[in-house]
């Protein structure tokens, strides 16, 4: 009864943010059930972890895109931040103490490659957001094209204890015998120590700790200073909010998930190799469908439009040819039923019939007076 | 001494000089009209009083404070709000979270404090709701809180934006035009709020307007601006019989 009471009392939003959050785990739930029976087949658990990153970059970049109304086209080259320190944490410590236990080495890798990752942010948020117009988008395009042809050309070698760090070319010269390479060009980092069984959990885990964060920060002081520049930056200003503070940290935020999510993808695929296809422009729009699709600004949409579009293309490949054409029609669908008012209308009386019924299950009807 | 003191306020925009040698003293406590025709340039002073636009000349001064030159934000800190001529309100937002943005310099409460949920979140976030609540209630809004901003009727949408003024706690509240859209019997309700405000809060209040019931019904002080040179000032009875405020109004 008194959790009823305090049920009702809740701010609308954290009432929402709890029924995310539990559903998230009742998901997690039946997916672990599940994989402990080993009920799931290989191709199911192969999309586990690319769900829960996706997840990340989705709900990361809406703080971007849909909270601070900024357009952001390099995503993911905050995610190969991320996932280029974190593997290099990760296959250093390997290298130099392979008896070192995952419980240190892999927080240390997350919370470096998110660190990093966000002051990258903080660099590339700098210059631009102090300007007011689309210059965010060019810049971080920009950006992202560049982060990750660097990292491609990049040598880091343990020579004896020290590192030699070298840029192009076919190696490092006067390199001992033996002399390990961490990081080889455009063969990147490999041998990354892989998450192993429990990754789904420590995935999840991450997933879950991004949505809370984020819709606390969305639903606060803060959150509200960074939406009320989205809707009018003049009278933000004029009831005295420091427009490039509450841009960037927006922007720092946001690039320090990313990178958090890159550090996942990276053990998740047990290498980090630098290219267009993992973290170029094109990862960038993908993430920014995400967003998109899930109705920009919307958490929980993201979520979901990360989720179905992650595994969606993976599921239609038995039909091989088709399977482009049917991702792209399931997109304009979804935009569709997104940005139609009457489609919107008729799932909001829905909505309200549910809740309705839901609450009549719960809570008996005062008799009507006679 | 005058809380808002002006002397010699002047702008251009390239060829055009739109505000030319402005003068006003607004006294504490004073409900104080500035009036005049289309494109006299009364918003653009608007615009300079509070850190819009840099004036080309001139000084500023509240409660003695030299603040000319300051930007938006310092300027709102130091205690001047307003409202603008085309509404501005944050519309996807809701009504109560307008109002809370408002408060955003009333309360400390960091990014750490938010993100964690430390015990400091709800305390502030307590406080702003209240704060929030007291305002809206004042302009009749109280049941209203949850709706969108951009879903109020235009009236109210007027009224929350003078309740977002409020919120920052100002020294003195300018308001663009609070009247222009409504129709006479909202203007009426809008005089009272006005009056209200004034009585609840003490506040002084500087006021453009074109609605001529509104400003010599409330107004107690009129400066009249024609072609970005004052043209006159004084109470506001003898301003309006004024020939020459007459003649700028409706022409030869
Ligand atoms: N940023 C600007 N750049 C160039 N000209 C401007 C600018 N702002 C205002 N003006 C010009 O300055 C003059 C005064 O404009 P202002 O908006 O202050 O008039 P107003 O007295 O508020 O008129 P109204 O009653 O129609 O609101 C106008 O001619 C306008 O075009
Ligand atoms: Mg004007």
């Amino acid at each position: 009864m008194a959790l009823a009471a305090k049920w009702k009392n809740m701010r609308a939003s954290t009432r929402k943010k709890l029924l995310m959050l539990g559903g998230m785990l009742v998901v997690f739930a039946i997916l672990q059930l599940l994989l402990s029976l080993d009920l799931l087949s290989n191709q199911i658990q192969s999309w586990l972890v690319p769900c829960c990153y996706n997840i990340i970059l989705a709900v990361s970049l809406n703080l971007t895109v849909g909270i601070l109304g900024e357009l952001s086209l390099g995503h993911a080259g905050f995610m190969c931040v991320g996932a280029f320190v974190g593997a290099f944490v990760s296959k250093y410590f390997d290298t130099v103490n392979p008896d070192l236990s995952a419980w240190i080495r892999l927080p240390l890798a997350l919370v470096l490659g998110g660190i990093v990752a966000g002051l990258f942010g903080l660099i590339v948020g700098v210059p631009v957001l102090r300007l007011n117009g689309d210059y965010l988008a060019i810049v971080t395009l920009a950006f992202g094209e560049i982060i990750w042809n660097l990292f491609n050309v990049t040598r880091v070698s343990l020579d004896n204890g020290s590192f030699r760090v070298g840029v192009g070319g076919t190696g490092l010269s006067n390199l001992s015998a033996d002399a390990v390479p961490l990081v080889d060009g455009s063969l990147g980092i490999t041998s990354v120590p892989r998450l192993g069984k429990g990754g789904f959990a420590i995935a999840f885990v991450l997933a879950f700790l991004t949505v809370l964060l984020v819709m606390n920060l969305i639903h606060s002081r803060t959150g509200r200073a960074i939406k009320a520049i989205r809707d009018n930056r003049i009278a933000a200003e004029s009831i005295g909010i420091n427009i490039t503070k509450y841009k960037l940290i927006a922007l720092v935020v946001s690039a320090f998930l990313a990178g958090i999510a890159g550090v996942l993808y990276a053990h998740n695929a047990g290498q980090a190799v630098a290219t267009q296809a993992d973290y170029g422009y094109v990862m960038s729009i993908n993430i920014l469908v995400f967003v998109v699709l899930g109705g920009m600004g919307s958490t929980l949409g993201s979520m979901i439009a990360a989720v179905v579009l992650t595994i969606l293309p993976e599921w239609l490949r038995f039909l091989s040819d088709y399977r482009m054409l049917i991702y792209a029609v399931v997109l304009i669908g979804m935009m569709l039923v997104n940005g139609s008012p009457a489609i919107k209308a008729v799932v909001d009386r829905g909505r309200q019939v549910v809740k309705q019924k839901i609450k009549n299950l719960f809570i008996r009807q005062p008799k009507k007076e006679a | 001494m005058a809380l808002l003191d002006v002397q010699n306020l002047s702008i251009r925009f390239g060829g055009l000089q739109a505000v030319d040698q402005f003068h006003i003293a607004v006294e504490q406590g004073q409900l104080y009209g500035l009036i005049g025709p289309n494109g006299a340039g009364k918003t653009t002073v608007f615009n300079m009083l509070t850190g819009v636009y840099k004036p080309t000349s001139g000084t500023i001064l509240l409660d003695g404070v030299d603040i000319t030159g300051k930007n938006n934000v310092q300027i709102s800190k130091m205690g001047i709000a307003r409202t603008f001529q085309n509404i501005r309100l944050f519309n996807e937002m809701s009504v109560l979270d307008n109002v809370k943005v408002g408060l955003h310099n009333q309360v400390k409460c960091g990014l750490f404090t938010n993100i964690l949920r430390l015990p400091g979140d709800y305390k502030t976030e307590k406080k702003m709701n209240e704060k929030a609540m007291q305002l809206l209630e004042v302009f009749g809004l109280q049941d209203d809180v949850k709706l969108r901003a951009r879903n109020l009727p235009y009236g109210k949408q007027r009224k929350l934006e003078i309740a977002r003024a409020l919120a920052t706690n100002p020294r003195l509240l300018l308001l663009d035009e609070p009247a222009a859209g409504m129709n006479p019997n909202e203007t009426a309700e809008l005089m009272q709020t006005i009056r209200l405000i004034r009585e609840r809060f003490q506040m002084t209040i500087l006021l453009i307007e074109h609605d001529m019931r509104l400003v010599s019904g409330i107004c107690e002080r009129l400066t009249v601006l024609n072609f970005g040179s004052v043209l006159c000032e004084g109470e506001t009875s003898a301003v309006l019989r004024d020939p020459e405020v007459v003649k700028a109004y409706l022409g030869e």
